[in-house]
């Protein structure tokens, strides 16, 4: 199940569970910034929790629930509070880190939901960005964990 | 109220939130319908005569389309359109690890690796140079047929007198180190060659030059070519030329006749893309020992990797910054641009201004530790005056406003500085008595760094920037610019130009860019230029729109020009104080006829701008480890008038996080073979959330003159101010126990053997001298 | 990027699992978490032919206060011990280093099983189950083994593991009342980073993180404690036996100087969490 919806497909052995949700699955808000699962782009979450998509085997994604950033927002379109945050707060700039770092951002507080900043910084260090300098990134955290939870 | 000056939030963001950008790997569009998957062959040698290229296994291999060399290029025009210097693809030689040989088309991505692999390419090894001094001295050349590894060259000498009316003379060499741009979306293109016309999409930072770069490199007229940037994720400089990599993915779409695509791994983009700073600065500064600083002169090694592209130019811009913020008697700067057996070197955030900064700043600390006065306060002394403004430097720069002192008192203020010293002083009197960290003594110590800048912004000014606006019978507006924003906010800044100058609301603003056959003439977005030029252009374009309007809005209105008004807060045409007559944007644009209102622009300035500012970082190091936390930075960035303070301050945190990285972490290591150490995100250190604390932004706004907008360009000046910033506070944190210089980046490795160094223990590789250049050059730990 | 192509099998039990690698020998290996094996196949380095995916195998993911010891099945995950309340209670020095590893997505699928397996002597677990004392259980084809810590790690990525086994539990004694002190220092230039060097104490056992081709233990300093040295005077002897690596993070003699000054914090440390 991908974002609530079943995607079934043959697929090699060898399949990255970023390129079947990229190529097969049709999504491709989730990006591949590295191959050393260092930078957090291919961020999403499996079964609830946040997991580096470039280092997860489709094959071992079999029968769980992913979800990406295109599946945060509300049925009717309403921004999650994470999204709505990252706007308020001007924490994206070119937006290619932006899908892994808000999916790891929306972990962060589903297991930690009143960080502290330094808190929310280290549950970013898995997640890199070249263009915000993280400045907006944890004020935008900071400011979805002030939200009621959805 | 004018918009102008307001914080406004973007209106890229919805689109990016929700949907993800669509960067070129994610184009899923009709023309790239079965496109073939390009994986390229690279050097794993840094320097070797190709003496052969087996391709049959990798043709055997699965899903292969085609295995493509340099031998198969037969249908480029003579030359190529390229230096004969760098082919496409390798011909006889490779120069450094990563060139590419040859490129594996495959049906699919995954195939493309397999059989990359089975490609069989013949080296006969040739000695490396890595060296800065092996490369000067020229025992292997790099190029046949030429007699030295240097390619370029300005400046001279300090004339022998420059210095003699000095009390206090210092002289240090160090680096500043080579580094790696990192966009977090690597380089990626795609390509389809149909009914004469080659359409390529780049992720790139200039549309139109990537254009006229192409066509002539693969034998087409511009008009046949057509490029498109899609959301682009990240450039910082590394994604305004258009390399080899790009057109050999062109090419191969109008060879094959087959629509292609091409993204490389970031191993690759470690090798492959180019690096940044890479130079070489001896310092010689001089003065009074009641701080008048009276002599400057800086020696610069610019180190342009195997292939001369931008490289050898950037040294130029570090000479014409040399001299800074000060005000000096003498300040000469000489470079040599020299070629060594790695990664080619080009523009990366700031391209030659930080490293200006960089060395001066580090030579001011330098001389005011020599002379024993406060880093302060030798910079106010010094400091060019407010009242010498426009101020000629002896390099010929002519800085249009600034307010430097300003900007420094403003940051010390800002910061705290009296109070800072004093928590130093506290903290090296309880730690000199041996006190235990528990008894309030301990290890950890108090640095502060301090870094005045001035910086050149749209160095290019004469190139000018377009850019077009429609308003269209809908009363909805279209820009069309040249600048091409790859994280910049120009859809909303743009915007914002044109709602201010028609009412248009912004939700009925769209910006185009990035599409040469929308936007033919343009020049792109690099430099700190957009906003000054791409934005002006927008503006001039927009009034001469209502200049139109209001010309036809009077006649149907039949009243004269005279007596109209636009009310922007409605955008409503109408005679003043008589809203019977009201005309919607719609209604005029529509009398205007099919192509309703549109009005172009081409602004060229006469003369680029000087941005300015001082930075404040106050790091702790820990002086048994060695390792050094920033924990506080201060900022002024004056950019002139700023348009949306939300952009502006963003641009600052980026650049403020890129200047720490080069302080403290960042490098990219050669070994002495010239293979490389740090090509992957796991070695090479990019700095993440955990290494930075928020920042302080102090506001101060110094418009210029130059432009309607009294805007200059904010884009690199963090990156300036940050590095020396962070720099000379690790220096100064361990200053107290006799350390006078580290190198960048200042490594715990680093600042410890520098504390070990100056208790004279054992030699560390903690900086540069000239018996341990050599040494530090060939890559070994620290 | 991607790995070379393998053939993927999936098992639901340890049974199962140990069926499948002695059918396909040591052309298979076992995929836990994936983070350790993963990123050496990505880049080639690992090119196992059969992959066996461990991650059905739920009866391998628990930890078990049995008394005098907790038993933590190998399949556990970093952040599972990382949050785990018997752990903290019993464990903290395991709980706190299982928080280290990584970062959060790479702990939400990592397992100490497989880190323990991967034998990377810059690893944070190897070093700290060594400094726990802990017993390894596998099994194989023909029953089952306990295996002392001390003497699981052969040499970078090589453990007394044969092909066909699986670590199936990690027993850790419950520390004594006057060992129960602890610290674990992670020296790193980065957050992210594999230790340059790291120390894990527990009681008047030392291990120490990246000084040699394996985890250690640093005997010198635990004989100096046991004939009553103070911490300063211990950790002077952090170094010796080790063989420090000399790479772009660190020389062999900063190594050295690190693992002597982070010896003494963590046992100054662990004194104070002893208390």
């Amino acid at each position: 199940m991908v974002n609530g919806a079943e995607v079934a497909a043959d697929v090699e052995d060898r399949m990255l569970l970023v390129h079947f949700l990229r190529e097969t699955a049709g999504l491709t808000a989730t990006n591949i910034g590295c191959d050393t699962t260092s930078c957090g782009a291919c961020t999403v979450l499996l079964d609830g929790e946040s997991v580096k998509s470039c280092t997860v085997l489709a094959a071992q994604a079999d029968g769980c629930q992913v979800t990406t950033v295109e599946g945060l927002a509300g049925a009717g379109g309403e921004l999650h509070p994470m999204q709505r945050a990252f706007r308020a707060e001007h924490g994206l700039q070119c937006g290619f880190c932006t899908p892994g770092m808000v999916m790891a951002a929306v972990s962060l507080l589903q297991e930690n939901p009143h960080p502290t900043e330094p808190e929310v910084r280290a549950g970013l260090e898995g997640n890199l960005c070249r263009c915000t300098g993280y400045h907006n990134i944890v004020r935008a955290v900071l400011a979805a964990a002030q939200e009621p939870t959805p | 109220m004018s918009i102008l000056g307001t914080r406004v939030v973007r209106s890229e963001d919805p689109r990016l939130l929700t949907r993800g950008g669509v960067y070129t790997d994610d184009l899923r569009i009709p023309e790239l319908d079965g496109a073939a998957r390009i994986t390229f062959v690279r050097s794993p040698i840094a320097h070797a005569r190709i003496t052969g290229i087996d391709t049959e296994a990798a043709l055997a291999s699965p899903g292969v389309v085609a295995v493509l060399a340099a031998a198969d290029m037969d249908d480029l025009p003579p030359g190529g359109g390229r230096p004969a210097t760098e082919p496409l693809l390798a011909t006889d030689r490779v120069r450094y690890v990563g060139e590419a040989v040859a490129i594996v088309v495959t049906e699919q991505g995954y195939q493309g690796e397999d059989a990359a692999e089975l490609v069989s390419v013949d080296y006969e090894p040739l000695p490396a140079v890595v060296d800065f001094d092996d490369a000067l001295a020229g025992g292997t050349l790099l190029f046949d047929g030429t007699d030295s590894n240097v390619v370029r060259s300005g400046g001279d000498p300090a004339p022998a007198d420059a210095f003699s009316g000095c009390e206090v003379v210092v002289e240090h060499t160090f680096p500043n180190q080579r580094v790696a741009p990192i966009p977090l979306e690597v380089r990626a293109s795609a390509a389809r060659w149909a009914d004469g016309r080659l359409t390529l999409w780049t992720s790139t930072q200039n549309a139109q030059q990537a254009r006229d770069a192409v066509a002539e490199a693969v034998g087409l007229d511009a008009a046949s070519v057509r490029v498109i940037a899609p959301d682009v994720g990240g450039g910082f400089g590394a994604k305004i030329a258009t390399e080899r990599d790009t057109i050999v993915v062109a090419w191969a779409a109008k060879h094959l006749g087959r629509p292609v695509r091409w993204v490389e791994t970031r191993n690759e983009n470690l090798l492959g893309m180019v690096h940044g700073r890479a130079q070489r600065h001896a310092i010689r500064i001089g003065g009074t020992r009641d701080g008048r600083i009276l002599a400057y002169h800086l020696d610069i090694i610019q180190d342009c990797g195997a292939y001369p592209r931008s490289g050898p130019f950037l040294p130029a811009l570090t000479k014409l910054m040399a001299g800074g913020v000060y005000d000096l008697p003498y300040c000469g700067a000489a470079f040599r641009s020299v070629l060594t057996s790695t990664t080619p070197v080009g523009a990366y955030r700031g391209a030659g201004r930080p490293e200006a900064t960089a060395a001066i700043e580090r030579a001011v600390d330098l001389f005011a530790a020599e002379i024993g006065m406060d880093p302060a306060e030798v910079r106010r002394r010094n400091v060019v005056p407010p009242t010498a403004f426009p101020y000629t430097t002896p390099s010929g720069a002519v800085y249009d406003t600034g307010d430097y002192a300003a900007a420094l008192d403003a940051v010390l203020a800002g910061a705290g500085y009296a109070g800072l010293r004093a928590e130093q002083a506290r903290r090296r009197e309880l730690s000199s008595q041996g006190l235990s960290r528990e008894e309030g003594g301990g290890p950890v110590q108090l640095g502060i760094g301090l870094a005045c800048y001035v910086e050149i912004t749209a160095a290019d000014y004469d190139g000018g920037e377009t850019s077009r606006v429609v308003v269209d019978a809908s009363g909805a507006a279209t820009v069309y610019t040249g600048s091409s924003p790859h994280g910049q906010g120009h859809q909303t800044a743009f915007a914002m130009l044109v709602t201010d100058q028609l009412g248009i609301p912004m939700d009925k603003i769209t910006v185009i860019h990035g599409d040469t056959d929308q936007v033919p003439k343009g020049v792109g977005t690099y430099g700190s230029r957009s906003l000054q030029l791409g934005g002006t252009a927008v503006q001039q374009a927009a009034i001469q729109v209502k200049d139109q309007a209001r010309e036809l809005a009077a006649a149907m209105i039949e009243a004269s020009e005279a007596d109209l008004e636009l009310d922007t807060t409605r955008g409503i045409w109408q005679v003043r104080g008589d809203p019977d007559t009201a005309l919607s944007w719609a209604a005029v644009a529509a009398e205007a006829g099919p192509g309703g209102l549109s009005a172009e622009a081409d602004f060229r300035p006469a003369s680029p701008t000087f941005p300015f500012g001082a930075h404040l970082a106050v790091v702790e190091v820990d002086t048994e480890t060695g390792k050094a936390t920033l924990i506080r930075h201060v900022t002024v960035d004056d950019a002139g008038k700023v348009l949306n303070p939300v952009l502006a301050e963003g641009q600052r945190h980026g650049g403020i996080a890129q200047g720490a990285a080069q302080a403290l972490l960042e490098e990219v290591r050669y070994d002495a073979e010239g293979n490389p150490l740090t090509s992957t995100l796991a070695d090479y250190a990019a700095i993440t959330a955990t290494e930075l604390p928020s920042f302080e932004l102090l506001a101060m706004e110094t418009p210029t003159t130059v432009n309607a907008l009294g805007a200059k360009g904010i884009g690199e000046a963090g990156t300036i101010g940050a590095t020396p910033a962070v720099h000379n506070a690790v220096i100064d944190a361990v200053a107290h126990l006799g350390v006078r210089h580290i190198d960048m980046p200042a490594t715990p490795q680093r600042v410890w053997a520098a504390i070990n160094e100056a208790k004279g223990g054992q030699m560390g590789p903690a900086q540069m001298r000239p018996a341990q250049l050599r040494t530090a050059q060939m890559g070994r730990p620290g | 990027m991607i790995p070379a192509p393998f053939t993927y099998r999936r098992s639901g039990s340890v049974a199962e699992a140990l069926d499948l690698v002695s059918e396909h020998g040591d052309e298979a290996k076992f995929l836990a978490g994936g983070h350790s094996l993963l990123p050496l196949m990505k880049l080639r380095l690992a090119m196992p032919s059969v992959l066996i995916d461990l991650g059905p195998v739920r009866e391998l993911s628990y930890i078990r206060d049995e008394g005098a010891h907790i038993a933590i099945g190998a399949l556990t995950r970093h952040h599972d011990l990382e949050h785990s309340g018997v752990l903290a209670r019993s464990l903290p020095l395991l709980a706190h280093a299982a928080g280290q590893v990584g970062d959060p997505q790479v702990r939400h699928r990592g397992t100490i099983g497989g880190s323990l397996a991967h034998s990377d002597p810059a690893s944070d677990l190897p070093a700290t189950v060594l400094a726990l004392d802990a017993t390894l259980v596998a099994r194989g084809p023909s029953g089952s083994r306990e295996i002392a810590a001390t003497g699981f790690f052969e040499g970078l990525f090589e453990t007394v593991l044969e092909p066909d086994e699986l670590l199936t539990e990690i027993r850790v004694p419950v520390p004594a009342a006057d060992a129960a002190g602890w610290s674990f220092q992670k020296f790193t230039k980065r957050a992210i980073d594999w230790a340059i060097v790291g120390v894990a104490v527990q009681g008047t056992a030392v291990a120490l993180v990246n000084m040699a081709g394996t985890p250690v233990r640093a005997l010198g300093v635990e004989r100096a404690l046991a004939a009553g040295a103070t911490p300063a005077e211990a950790a002077g002897h952090a170094a010796e036996g080790t063989t420090p690596g000399d790479d772009i993070n660190a020389s062999p003699a900063y190594r050295e100087h690190l693992a002597r000054v982070l010896v003494e914090r963590a046992l100054v440390e662990a004194q104070s969490t002893q208390a």
